[in-house]
């Protein structure tokens, strides 16, 4: 079998190289995996739905088994969900694995990206591959944002309502493009049939494109490895992807599934029967976002009323915080890389991980960072915190507003404290050989007796 | 327990579920039953395969050698001479032209993304409201001033647009000694009832929420206020224009009419919109 494939295609050298490559272990290593198999995880669950799914906005009146809804008009896009809930044996369950997988997906991205960010293996020779990454984060956020506009309930609604209104706020195009991709003055008949292509054509499409990129970069370069005994510089240490390696990333790409599996079986999730059809006039309170756009949400709930009228030009509301901030950020982000080379003038290749500690700045940076976006998530929720802790939302939106500046600044700060002094401590430890023995000492003290190299 | 053994139960536990789960599909339809026997079989398998590739595999830590990325410095210019070499570079002019048309050939290809919507116009400056139209509920019932309590709020449309987006209006009944709308709206408070659109001028969401006590309604997705008293201006959150109200006058028959469309644009703030 194996020689007639080499016989036409010289298989076996190239398959002997990939089975022998190298991964080095260490747990961090896999949540990139994760994410990769919970995207697989979503194409399968996701083909699945299509079958079931109609995209289509025309109005029917809903007879189904659902006692609340019935005789309710609807469009044919929520009611082929309610079927697909209700009627369809392990549909539910197919839906609920769907919608957790997207976003255990997101999650894995970001805990993946701050996993490369604190150890600095965004550093040359992979900057090309850092920023395949950012963009696969933004396109794996906008197929979340499509896909959960789809069912078109009322919470998905006024979701797609509040992007709509940041795409009319882009200086002067913004209502041309808005009406352009909407398909005209929102709500329209259309956008459902549009959001289903994106979601279920054109953005996986590419986001496959740029795995497969991910992947290849990874594998011409080699994996990045922790300082360690005999790693250096100019090799990789580790397992060969085959038989190891290979069993373990299939056996985390089961785990992956069985989690996946439990949530989506135990652990209700985006219950559209009880938000009920979309109509343009109503809205649900408290209404949150799916996490990863809490951020953006916050973002916009916490912005200040400034809309100034320059030259009988406004600028609206919605603009800074719904298209600069996040603009910036992802710009930012995905120049990481080139800012840092640009700060430290570190132009050289690196193949060793740095630990976190010792790059003080940057870990400041990116903690601050961190907590700049969790105080937004949390701002995302504000009314329904200022409830839960009974507060007024006014002194709520207060708190967060102060505290967006406040707290990143503080985090970062005691963050590059901690990584000076563990520097320090750690330092000592680091430079301790194996076999190194605590000994009681006649005053009752400590003392450390180094092994005998020599044996 | 040996780690073999374990492996074993758990490839066993794997079987165990997909069985079951085959069993349930023609048998039950539970959600929780299939997602604790799919998450069985794959996590049977899952623990399996790991624990032989960890503890059951004696494979050894190799050392594999990181040959440099980069190529030879000859290797680069001769791929530059390659690319750049004299048959394309000599006729300057060509080079020029056939990179013009590759740009007006995008744009030419581009042109058919225009047909995905309207031009906007003026619909984004304008409602279904005109002069006369009658303030009814969704059903189509117009409204006189009694049928809305005092601090009761209900949402209208102009009859013939019932759930017409853009016209979507509370309207709200308030002791008129409270009112003190802005200068030039005399009239528009009939018996107490001010009328305003529901587009918050923010991100668009219904303003639904009316605390009456304050005379407030409140944006339940990112919580703007507006005192109605004062022709909804806003006094709280980051909405930044008032609520455009909607010139009402009650007609010979005792329902509630408007006579004009709002003043301002309705909804979110955009660039080129007309402030006057």
């Amino acid at each position: 079998m194996l020689r007639w494939i080499d016989d036409r295609l010289g298989a076996a050298h190239w398959a002997r190289k990939g089975l022998k490559k190298v991964f080095p272990d260490h747990w961090s290593f896999l949540l990139g995996e994760i994410a990769l198999f919970c995207f697989i995880i979503l194409l399968l669950t996701g083909t699945y739905l299509t079958l079931f799914y109609r995209p289509d906005a025309a109005p029917v009146i809903y007879d189904g088994p659902y006692e609340p809804l019935r005789g309710r008009e609807m469009s044919a896009a929520y009611e082929s969900v309610l079927r697909l809930s209700y009627e369809v044996r392990a549909g539910l369950v197919m839906r609920q694995i769907h919608h957790w997988a997207a976003l255990v997906f997101v999650a894995s991205i970001v805990a993946h990206m701050v996993r490369v960010f604190f150890t600095g293996a965004f550093r040359k020779p992979r900057e090309i591959n850092w920023m395949v990454g950012v963009t696969l984060l933004v396109l794996a956020i906008g197929m979340g944002f499509t896909g959960y506009s789809l069912p078109d309930d009322l919470l998905s609604g006024t979701g797609l309502r509040i992007a709509y209104s940041a795409v009319v706020s882009i200086p002067f195009v913004g209502p041309y493009l808005a009406f352009l991709v909407f398909g005209g003055e929102f709500p329209t008949e259309g956008i459902i049939s549009r959001l289903f292509v994106l979601h279920v054509m054109l953005l996986p499409a590419v986001v496959i494109g740029l795995i497969v990129a991910h992947l290849g970069i990874l594998w011409r370069q080699k994996h990045t490895q922790f300082a360690g005994r005999g790693r250096t510089e100019s090799n990789v240490v580790g397992k060969s992807f085959w038989p190891q390696q290979f069993f373990k990333s299939f056996g985390l790409m089961l785990l992956t599934g069985a989690a996946l599996a439990l949530l989506g079986g135990l652990v209700q999730i985006n219950a559209v029967w009880n938000y009920g059809p979309f109509d343009a006039s109503a809205v649900s309170a408290p209404s949150q976002p799916d996490w990863y756009v809490g951020w953006l949400e916050g973002a916009i709930r916490l912005f200040p009323a400034f809309e100034p009228t320059i030259l009988g030009v406004t600028i609206p509301s919605m603009f800074i915080p719904g298209v600069v901030i996040p603009g910036i950020g992802f710009t930012v982000l995905a120049l990481w890389p080139f800012i840092e080379q640009r700060v430290t003038g570190d132009r050289e290749s690196h193949h060793i991980l740095d630990r976190p500690r010792e790059r003080p700045a940057r870990t400041a940076i990116g903690v601050g960072g961190i907590l700049y976006v969790t105080i937004l998530t949390v701002a995302g929720g504000n009314d329904v915190l200022a409830l839960t802790f009974n507060v007024p939302i006014e002194a709520m939106v207060w708190f967060l507003r102060i505290g967006l500046f406040v707290i990143p600044l503080a985090g970062g700060f005691v963050t590059y404290k901690l990584c000076r002094e563990m520097q320090s401590s750690g330092a000592r430890v680091a430079r301790r050989e194996p076999g190194t023995r605590l000994r009681r000492n006649a005053e009752g003290g400590f003392e450390e007796v180094e092994p005998d190299l020599k044996s | 327990m040996k780690p073999a053994r374990l492996v074993y139960a758990a490839f066993a536990l794997s079987m165990v579920g997909s069985l079951g789960l085959v069993v349930y599909y023609f048998v039950g339809e539970s959600a929780q039953v299939e997602g604790i026997l799919l998450g069985l079989a794959l996590g049977g398998m899952g623990v399996g395969v790991i624990g032989w590739a960890t503890r059951l595999m004696d494979v050894p830590t190799v050392v594999e050698e990181r040959e440099p990325l980069e190529s030879s410095t000859s290797e680069v210019t001769q791929t530059e001479e390659q690319v750049s070499q004299e048959a394309v570079t000599r006729r300057r002019m060509l080079l020029r032209l056939a990179l013009g048309a590759t740009g007006t050939l995008g744009a030419a290809l581009a042109i058919p993304a225009l047909s995905l919507g309207p031009r906007p116009g003026q619909s984004l400056e304008t409602t279904r409201w005109t002069s006369g139209a009658r303030l009814v509920d969704s059903f189509g019932t117009p409204q006189r001033p009694d049928d809305i309590p005092l601090d009761g709020i209900k949402t209208v449309f102009p009859s013939g647009f019932e759930g017409a987006a853009d016209s979507q209006t509370v309207i709200i009944r308030i002791d008129p000694e409270l009112l003190d709308l802005p200068e030039g709206r005399d009239g528009w408070a009939p018996e107490g009832c001010v009328a305003f659109s529901k587009i918050c001028t923010h991100a668009g969401c219904p303003v639904g929420l009316y605390r009456a006590q304050a005379k407030q309604l409140l944006c339940p997705c990112h919580q703007s206020t507006f005192d109605v008293t004062t022709g909804c201006t806003p006094v709280f959150g980051p909405a930044a224009r008032p609520l455009p109200q909607l010139p009402i006058e009650v007609d010979e028959a005792g329902y509630l009419v408007a006579t004009g469309d709002f003043p301002e644009p309705v909804g979110p703030s955009f660039w080129n919109m007309d402030t006057e």
